[in-house]
This record gives C-alpha cells, sequence and structure tokens, in this order.
C-alpha cells in the first residue's frame, strides 16, 4: 500500500473496501498502531491520531479483530474486559466500572467470573468489543469482525456495534466484504485500489450505485451485484453413501437417529446452528470418527472391494473414495509448496510421475493458483487457502466430497469460483456433503437440506 | 475454612509447598517423612479439596510411590542381612529401610504440592507473581495468555491427526507421522500466538504507561498463617529426626 491520503472527521462512520490484497487489514493496523516496527517492513509518510503518531497513541483506537478465539486475552470474562484498562493504568475503581458498562453496551449479560472458553463466537467477538469500548477509545476499528460467524452471531455484533457507536458518538472504521451488514450504520464508503490510493470515497448511496458493479467483480459482496449462479438439473445417481440410525460425537453424543444418503451428482447440505454437530457429522461420515452408533454404508459402487465401512479403510484407501476439506485449510496443508500440497494425494495413490504433474497442472489452471505454484501454503490469502484444500482432495478424484462450510468468509469472487467447481464435479457425477451455514450457498446448489438442531435432530 | 484456603494468595500456596519439599529433600530417613506425613494429614482435610478430587488427582503418587519403593528396595545400597539376592537385584536391611524412607517422602512431599497447587487459578497466580513477587508483568501476563492457548493446541492435535488420514498418509510409518504433525503444531502454535499478540497489544499491553491492576493480590495474615504451618511441618520433621538420631544430609552419615 502507498501513496493514500485520507481524512476521517470524529464521528464519521467509515466501512473500508477493496479487493483482496488492497491492504484494508494493513491500514486498519496501523490506525491501531500495531503495525510492528521497522524490522517488518517498510513505511513512509506519516499516520496521526488527533495529531499525534497513532504508534504512539495507545488507547485512543480500539481494534477488534476477524478470528474470535485470537482474541480472547484471560479465563474470566471480567478480567478480559478489564485487560485494556490495566495497560493504560485506569484506577482499580473505575475499571470495574467500566467493565460493567461496557458489558452492558454490547449486551453480554453474563457474570464477571464467566469462564471466556465456554463462549459462542459471536458472545467473544462482543467480548472483544467490549474490551475495546473498556478502554474509552475515540475510534473504533473493525477488522471484518463478521466474517468467522453464523448468520446469529452477524447480528448479534452488528447490533452490538450500532448501539455503541450510537451511544458513545465514536468514530468507526470497519472492513467487511459483506457491504450489507454495515451499509446502514455507515456514513461513508472509502475504496481501496489494489495497486495504491484510494478508487472512491463518498456517501454509501452514491458510491455503490456508481462503483458496485466494479466493487462485485474485485470480490466484494454488493446486494445490488450477487455472484452468478451455475444452471443446473439437479438429477440425483445412484446412492454412493448411507447412514442408517447414525449416532455422531467425540467423546460424547452430539447428534443420534439420523438417516441419509448422498447420491452421485446430488448435494447434500447439512445445515443448523453451530455446535449441533456438523462438523462432527461430516467428519464421521468421511470415515475419519467412528460413529457412535448405527453405521455409515458405502454401496458397493464405492467401496469398490473395500470393506462397506468407511472407518475400515486405509487412509490411502479413502483418497479415491472420499475426500475431506476441512473448515480450517491450515490443518489439512502438507506441503513446502502449493505444487507439493497439490502432488502428495496423487503420490500416495502411487501415480507416476507424468500422471500426477498432469494432474496437478490441471487443477493449479482451474483453481486459478498456477501463479503460485512454487508458493508456501501457508502464505496464501484466505480464499486462496480455500481453493488449495479443495484443489487436495481434488487431485485423487474421489467419488464423494465431504466440506465444512467451505465458503466462510469468502469474498464473492472465491465464493462464484467455488459454486461453479462444485457443480461441475457434481455433473461429472461426484455426491457431495456440505455443511454450511450459507443460505446462497444452499439455494445454488443443494438438492437435500438436512437441518441439525442443537437439541438432537429436525428435518 | 475451605472457603479460606481457596482465597489465600496461590504465591503462599506454592511457597509453602515448595518449603516443605526443600527441606524433606535435604534428608533421607523414614522419621522426617513419617513426622511430615502425620501432620499433613491432619491439615489437608482442611483444604478445601474434596476427597474424591483428592484422590483422583493425588493417583498417580499413590501408584509411583510404592513402584519407587520397590525399585529401591531391590537395587537400594546394600547393607545388613540379605534377604534376596538375584544378578544386580539385592534386597538387604539397608536398601528396605531406603525403600520405606523413599516412598514415605515422595508421598510427603507430592500430596501438600499437588493439593496446595490443584485449588490455584492460573489468573490468580498471575496477580500474585506480578503484584507480590514483583516479576515483570510483561512476562507473566505473557505466560499467562498463552497458557489458554493450550487447550487449544490439543483441539489442533486431534485436527491434525484426522486431517493426516483424510489426506491419505495416516498409514505412513507413525514416527515419522508424529515429527511431521509435531512440526504441524509448531507452526499452528506460532501463528496462533501472534495473533494473540497482536490483540494484547492493541488493548495497550507494552505501552509505556504504569500498569494498574484489576483484582489486588494480597499478602497478609492468612498467607503468613500457611507458611507458618508450612514452615512448622518442616521444622517439627527435621527436629524429630535430628532426635531420633536417623538425620542423613543428602543420605550421607
Amino acid at each position: 500500500m502507498h501513496d493514500l491520503d485520507l481524512v476521517i472527521e470524529p464521528g464519521e462512520r467509515v466501512l473500508l473496501l477493496g479487493a483482496s490484497g488492497a491492504g484494508k487489514s494493513t491500514l486498519i493496523s496501523a490506525l491501531a498502531g500495531v503495525l510492528g516496527g521497522e524490522e517488518e517492513g517498510e513505511q513512509a509518510g506519516e499516520l496521526l491520531l488527533d495529531g499525534v503518531p497513532a504508534s504512539r497513541s495507545r488507547g485512543r483506537a480500539g481494534l477488534v479483530l476477524q478470528d474470535p478465539d485470537a482474541q480472547v486475552i484471560l479465563a474470566r470474562v471480567g478480567d478480559d474486559v478489564a485487560f485494556g484498562c490495566e495497560n493504560l493504568g485506569v484506577p482499580r475503581d473505575e475499571i470495574w466500572d467500566r467493565v460493567r458498562v461496557a458489558l452492558d453496551g454490547v449486551g453480554l449479560a453474563l457474570p464477571l467470573d464467566h469462564p471466556t472458553a465456554s463462549l459462542s463466537g459471536g458472545q467473544k467477538q462482543r467480548l472483544a468489543l467490549a474490551g475495546a469500548l473498556a478502554m474509552r477509545p475515540g475510534l473504533l476499528l473493525l477488522d471484518e469482525p463478521t466474517a468467522n460467524l453464523d448468520p446469529t452471531g452477524v447480528a448479534e455484533v452488528r447490533d452490538a456495534v450500532a448501539r455503541v457507536v450510537e451511544a458513545s458518538g465514536s468514530t468507526l472504521v470497519v472492513i467487511e466484504h459483506r457491504v450489507e451488514v454495515w451499509r446502514d450504520l455507515v456514513t461513508r464508503v472509502v475504496i481501496l485500489g489494489s495497486d495504491g490510493g484510494i478508487l472512491a470515497d463518498g456517501p454509501p448511496g452514491v458510491v455503490l450505485s456508481r462503483d458496485g458493479r466494479a466493487l462485485a467483480a474485485a470480490g466484494v459482496w454488493v446486494p445490488e451485484y450477487p455472484p452468478e449462479l451455475p444452471r443446473r438439473s439437479r438429477a440425483s445417481g445412484p446412492v454412493l453413501l448411507s447412514v442408517e440410525d447414525l449416532a455422531v460425537g467425540r467423546r460424547v453424543t452430539v447428534a443420534s437417529g439420523l438417516n441419509l444418503e448422498l447420491a452421485a451428482g446430488g448435494l447434500l447440505a447439512i445445515t443448523g446452528p453451530n455446535g449441533g454437530g456438523k462438523s462432527t457429522l461430516a467428519l464421521t461420515l468421511g470415515g475419519l470418527l467412528a460413529p457412535r452408533g448405527g453405521a455409515v454404508r458405502a454401496a458397493a459402487e464405492l467401496s469398490a472391494g473395500a470393506s462397506n465401512s468407511p472407518i475400515r479403510w486405509k487412509s490411502r484407501e479413502l483418497l479415491t473414495r472420499i475426500g475431506s476439506v476441512f473448515q480450517d485449510p491450515e490443518h489439512q496443508f502438507l506441503g513446502a509448496t502449493v505444487r507439493d500440497e497439490l502432488s502428495i494425494g496423487p503420490q500416495s495413490l502411487g501415480l507416476g510421475a507424468d500422471e500426477t504433474r498432469a494432474r496437478v497442472d490441471e487443477l493449479l489452471v482451474r483453481l486459478r493458483l498456477d501463479a503460485l505454484a512454487p508458493a508456501n501454503p501457508f502464505t496464501l490469502s484466505g480464499g486462496e487457502k480455500r481453493r488449495l484444500s479443495v484443489g487436495t482432495a481434488l487431485a485423487t478424484r474421489p467419488r464423494v466430497l465431504l466440506l465444512d462450510e467451505p465458503t466462510f468468509g469468502q469474498d464473492a469472487r472465491t465464493w462464484q469460483e467455488l459454486v461453479f467447481l462444485i457443480a461441475e464435479l457434481l455433473d461429472e457425477g461426484t455426491a457431495a456433503a456440505v455443511s454450511t451455514h450459507d443460505a446462497t450457498f444452499v439455494s445454488a446448489l443443494a438438492t437435500d437440506e438436512f437441518t441439525l438442531s442443537s437439541a438432537g435432530v429436525l428435518r | 475454612m475451605s472457603a479460606a484456603i481457596l482465597r489465600i494468595n496461590p504465591v503462599a500456596k506454592i511457597a509453602a509447598g515448595l518449603l516443605i519439599g526443600l527441606v524433606l529433600v535435604l534428608t533421607l530417613d523414614w522419621v522426617s517423612g513419617v513426622v511430615a506425613l502425620v501432620l499433613e494429614a491432619a491439615v489437608l482435610p482442611f483444604a478445601g479439596v474434596s476427597w474424591r478430587a483428592f484422590w483422583l488427582r493425588t493417583a498417580p503418587v499413590w501408584i509411583a510411590a510404592p513402584l519407587v519403593s520397590i525399585t529401591v528396595a531391590l537395587y537400594g545400597r546394600a547393607s545388613g542381612h540379605v534377604y534376596f539376592s538375584w544378578l544386580l537385584a539385592n534386597v538387604t536391611d539397608g536398601s528396605l529401610a531406603l525403600a520405606l524412607a523413599t516412598g514415605i517422602r515422595i508421598l510427603a512431599i507430592a500430596l501438600p504440592a499437588i493439593v496446595l497447587f490443584i485449588t490455584v487459578d492460573p489468573t490468580d497466580l498471575a496477580d500474585g507473581l506480578a503484584q507480590v513477587l514483583r516479576l515483570p508483568s510483561r512476562f507473566v501476563l505473557g505466560s499467562l495468555a498463552a497458557l489458554r492457548l493450550v487447550g487449544m493446541f490439543l483441539d489442533d492435535w486431534r485436527s491434525l491427526e484426522l486431517a493426516r488420514r483424510a489426506r491419505g498418509v495416516g498409514d505412513r510409518n507413525p514416527i515419522r507421522r508424529l515429527f511431521g504433525q509435531l512440526f504441524a503444531l509448531l507452526v499452528l502454535s506460532i501463528r496462533r500466538g501472534s495473533k494473540l499478540a497482536t490483540a494484547m497489544e492493541a488493548r495497550g499491553f507494552g505501552a509505556p504507561i504504569t500498569r494498574t491492576w484489576a483484582r489486588p493480590s494480597s499478602f497478609g495474615w492468612p498467607e503468613i498463617v500457611l507458611l507458618l504451618i508450612g514452615a512448622g511441618i518442616a521444622a517439627v520433621a527435621i527436629g524429630a529426626s535430628v532426635l531420633a538420631g536417623t538425620w542423613s544430609f543428602f543420605g550421607a552419615r
């Protein structure tokens, strides 16, 4: 990011938009004064908060980040909110007053000694917001605060922010690629260009109607310009995987009495609130977790000579039969480069060097990762990591594909690419099950929907 | 009494546990161990730990102590009457006495330490270390925040294991797999750590401002009483052993 000139007046509420890699997060970290020193990069020009360099105005800006789990600092709710005040040297009696006011403001009516580990994602984000508010910042900075939340969590956090900004009149800068979440709250939209500088700046209505199309093409979710959807016939073939009276869980059963079928060319959407067992069900279907009751059965066409119970398959036998893509791509990365990552599956199958290279080259192009082939998977952006983790499963051409929240936190462009890719696979006869909160995804691709409620099962 | 012990500053609890432990490792005789154990048995019921929790948490010690005793009985320094001998194993008067002393000593050191430690809340301990012992707050709070990540590492580890099976490399040589998985966990934990550091910095952690403490951590009479109990147990144990003539500094006579 370079050549950026921006003045934000007190009390303004700014939505900061821009394509992935435009430097939105860098700017917001700089505003918060947590960008790091000279050893971590180069810096030119100046960034002033109330006329003082941002790196020296600790506490003037409060920051809430994207990952709910990365922001919980202490074990008890009250202590966590108090942490910022302590660091700023606020006297003890005043700290606890501020803590109560902040928790009240974000609507977290919990005892001060409530354990932070037991909070939901939305509650953790509101806790982080309370922690920032207790510092009484003049500027509130939110870096994709709702990207990792389910729809309930998104609403919780948005409403809490609206309430506190209304009450305190503080300045707000928020990054988010889902425009509709913040649109009614902000007074100004700033779009960063991918080659430095500012592309557009003005009231939300004006900017979005003028530049909405370009923003959508750059991956921003603009309600007026939704992503394209593939046309699908939604005809399903033979059943490949079925479950009877299945109970799933790790140490305790989280859902039971499940009956469902995955057919070639069909996509089963598994929906329901967090904690309802969606991920656990996906792992169990994928032959990774043993059922706690009932059975997962592979049809003869899928098992192809192996046992009819996927949990009994060898790790290598899973590769051509069931591909599982985890919610967090980083858990699945094994290779030093993107190319290695995609080659690992075909190599495990004992495919020759030529066949492996051919498959990997094809996937690199199809996933728009060809320019990144020599890059380390951990250095990719969120959308690139997601595409790569899907690619690792596709490299061995499994008949059944299980995806855990594939569209979570993705920008509109990656979203559209994933949807088209999955549609193609379904057309080729792959059976898929996808656990998701994404209603647009479900209506675009699902042939069947299965809802897991937190209290068992509801169809 | 039980509620009172829960409120005692963790620094005092750890100091009391250390005091008994350090004094009891100075000598290797059975009298001091037995005396300490008897005194502890009189005090431990008031430590605010339920019997169920007590047996559950101290179970490893009850298993380890006899095992160590048996080993010492077989291989400990031989002297006096020989009861049994096979290869290097020599069960003698000397090794039996040493075995008894060692087993009792392990119980006498570990039981109070465990009981005192399991009632320690990490946050309260950090407050005590920083406010009472004046350890650097950056170090103490950094460690405290990192402690919370340990639970996440366990979840990460399980996910890594399943992910490896899903990726087709779950059948590989377990040693090689273990190292690969450890490395992956290391990478994930560094990333988690740096994210946490950013979140802490955003809340003013490390700012050049004198920090205040939301939770007072005081050191008053309850703490001094606990330390005196610890010191008393240690002193009586040593006194009894010296009077009985069994005191042996590091096992020397």
